[in-house]
């Protein structure tokens, strides 16, 4: 399998809230701070990975936030303009006005057309060799297979036409394993780990994308081994837990509590675990990202995920 | 739950009660809020409580429940249909409901070819549209069509008069407020001049000044056959239009109905809880009725005290005469556990917890008291330390929300 950053064409997906934008952010940053020239694109056009690194929102015109890392946010209807002027030579420049409404409409009536249009752009930027590596911030796990077979669905849907004639070429990058990739991001959480699993199914069996990592995020280190556990456990126990208040001139029970749920946490957590080792292809190699206690986001999260990361690929 | 000290572990939850009038008053109540932050779980557990305390008929709907959720409904397996909850599920759990427990999932192709059957002006166009292939990609992958059939379902369930309460848990979206739009843009969609523009050549091989650029840079793009295939479609979706069109606009005038309420769910954390709020602005500018926010997975309170802080800081500081003191204390209980680098290695690793927690506690009672925007109910709800698989541990998450 070709090494996470020497591929052309990463997706990132994940389930809400898992920290799919701080992972694509992050891997965006290490990659740059490697020397590679970097595109992040943004789909679900929020503009929020700019927040990642403390930059006011992006377009669809990329923008260099930090040397090497661009960042651009998916537009459709601009990406269905730049096509129309890079390869149809059409001068819709003056008719933009309706065009936009037209194309709303057939967008919005033939499913497939906006996902091909930002499949499309981020293929292009691929084959034209514009970055070394081009990462998506893509839509969450339920929408990213609709998204990745869509250029399969309209060789299905169409057959001839311009579209039609566009796919092969979009086909032979996304099916090229040492060229695109898809990484999904998921948390040692009950519905995370479930997406997760059912999503590697599905990648495998509707699209021709191959999944190159899973990242599990906010994993909890483990606090004790076996036997300090029991010292753990003697240490709560009514007269060690006096000895200790008395020695701290303090109650320690709060203190003791926390440990208690963090291990407990740690426990349910591991079940979770286990679940996705057992149920994700082990060629599949799974990356950990530990919870961070500091700070949730922004771009000193963003640089902290990325060390992370970075350790975990081995650099 | 297995906390060593329940009691501790358990703040009691504040703005409870009135929660428990929304229950009682409305007709609807529809989770909604960003994704991961336990909604489905949250509206399962509202539908709980209402049986249990209100009695009557309650309808769960829900979306993609965890599997584990499904089994705690005993849905599991079943699809569109709404099925009870047996009273055996609550008599295993210890509990007797006053009322009636039902549930559903949504199954979005299901519920499209249900809606098609419904419109359809007659068998064969009925048949056409089912075997479309566009009309299968619509159903099928479209996104927003999830939105919409969403609350199409809510509106056909409703309108039904089935139940005295139902709780709907909304699809995760891009954008939080897609399903309140959903309707709205469906029947903009059918009322589109475009749409007309683009069946008009099919039907009458006119095509104007107007809508001649339009066909050639389709026609390039597309091709003549898609393009076809496309207006056949709409021809035949055509027949349904006014029926489209109406049940949309009755579907708006049901959210914004004052027995409609919504219920936003979210964590303390960044983040999500920006959106909830984006969110609950949103409703309120729209003026629909923002009963109540549930901030879920709210890490307990006592880690937020300054002299446990104090305790942990001298655990970490002086771990080594600790261990020293403790060793033979604890050599007591047990001999091997009387050693003294590992009583201290626990004391360190004890004392880091707590002060980990405790920053990630601190910010989290700082971004509830920065929260603008609050309705009148808001309810926290303590972090569960173990999944919830079971309709005890759905009431237990209820009471800490409604009791």
């Amino acid at each position: 399998m070709t090494a996470l950053l020497d591929l052309k064409l990463v997706f990132v997906t994940g389930k809400g809230g898992v920290g799919k934008t701080t992972v694509a952010s992050a891997l965006a940053l290490f990659a740059s701070q490697r020397g590679k020239r970097v595109l992040v694109c943004e789909v679900d056009a929020k503009g929020e990975v700019a927040r990642f690194y403390e930059a006011p929102p992006t377009g669809f015109a990329e923008k260099e936030l930090l040397p090497g890392l661009f960042v651009m946010t998916m537009d459709t209807e601009a990406s269905l303009r730049e096509y129309l002027k890079l390869q149809l030579r059409i001068p819709v420049v003056g008719r933009i006005g309706p065009l936009a409404k037209a194309f709303d409409f057939v967008a919005t009536a033939a499913p497939g057309v906006r996902e091909i249009l930002t499949v499309g752009k981020l293929c292009y930027e691929v084959r034209e060799r514009h970055y070394d590596l081009v990462i998506v911030d893509a839509p969450a796990s339920g929408h990213i297979v609709g998204q990745l077979a869509a250029p399969q669905a309209i060789n299905d849907l169409v057959k001839v036409g311009l579209i039609r004639s566009q796919t092969d070429w979009m086909l032979d990058i996304l099916s090229d394993p040492t060229q695109t990739g898809l990484i999904a991001v998921c948390t040692p959480e009950e519905m995370p780990v479930s997406e997760t699993i059912e999503l590697a199914v599905r990648v495998r069996e509707e699209t021709t994308v191959t999944m190159s990592a899973v990242v599990v995020n906010r994993v909890l280190h483990e606090l004790f081994g076996r036997q300090e556990e029991l010292v753990f456990d003697a240490l709560s126990s009514p007269d060690p837990s006096e000895k200790l208040a008395e020695l701290v001139g303090g109650d320690p029970v709060p203190v003791l509590d926390a440990a208690r749920l963090a291990v407990t946490m740690r426990r349910t957590r591991s079940t979770h675990l286990e679940r996705l080792r057992e149920g994700i292809d082990p060629a599949v190699p799974l990356l950990y990202l530990p919870y961070l206690f500091t700070r949730s986001h922004g771009l000193r999260t963003t640089r902290q995920v990325a060390a992370s990361l970075g350790e975990e690929l081995g650099y | 739950m297995t906390p060593a000290r329940p009691k501790r572990a358990t703040p009691t939850p504040d703005g409870a009660g009135s929660l428990d009038g929304l229950l009682a008053a409305k007709e609807i109540i529809i989770a909604c809020g960003p994704g991961g932050v336990g909604k489905t779980t949250t509206a399962a557990a509202a539908g709980v409580m209402a049986a249990l305390h209100h009695g009557g008929k309650v309808l769960v709907l829900t979306v993609d429940p965890a599997k584990r959720l499904a089994n705690a409904l005993g849905l599991e397996g079943i699809g569109n249909a709404e099925t009870r909850v047996p009273d055996e599920a609550f008599r295993s759990a210890g509990l007797k409901p006053r009322g009636e427990l039902w549930a559903a999932m949504l199954d979005t192709k299901e519920s499209w070819d249900a809606l098609i059957r419904m419109h359809a002006p007659d068998p064969q166009t009925r048949d056409e549209i089912l075997a479309n292939p566009l009309y299968k990609n619509i159903s099928g992958r479209f996104v927003q069509s999830h939105d919409y059939i969403a609350m199409e379902r809510l509106y056909e369930i409703h309108s039904e008069g089935e139940y005295d309460l139902i709780v709907v848990d909304t699809p995760p979206t891009r954008n939080a407020l897609d399903f309140l739009d959903a309707p709205q843009r469906l029947a903009d969609f059918f009322s589109s001049r475009l749409l007309r523009w683009l069946i008009v050549p099919y039907r009458s091989k006119l095509v104007n000044v107007a809508t001649k650029p339009f066909y050639q840079v389709a026609d390039r793009i597309l091709g003549t056959q898609f393009l076809a295939d496309i207006s056949e479609f709409f021809i035949l979706f055509q027949s349904m239009y006014d029926g489209f069109v109406e049940r949309a606009g009755a579907v708006q005038r049901l959210l914004s109905d004052r027995r409609t309420t919504f219920m936003v769910v979210s964590t303390l954390e960044g983040v999500p809880l920006r959106e909830a709020e984006f969110f609950a602005q949103e409703l309120t500018a729209r003026h629909l009725n923002l009963g109540a926010i549930v901030l879920n997975k709210v890490l307990p309170a006592y880690l937020q005290g300054a002299e446990a802080a104090t305790v942990a800081e001298a655990m970490k500081e002086r771990s080594d005469e600790l261990a020293t003191s403790l060793a033979p204390v604890l050599g007591s209980v047990d001999s091997a556990l009387g050693d003294e680098a590992q009583i201290r290695r626990v004391l360190v690793e004890v004392a880091e917890s707590f002060l980990n927690f405790r920053v990630v506690a601190l910010r989290e009672a700082e971004e509830k008291s920065e929260l603008g925007n609050v309705p009148e109910v808001l309810a926290t709800v303590p972090f569960f330390d173990t999944d919830i698989y079971d309709l005890a541990g759905l009431v237990r998450l209820g009471e800490q929300i409604w009791d």
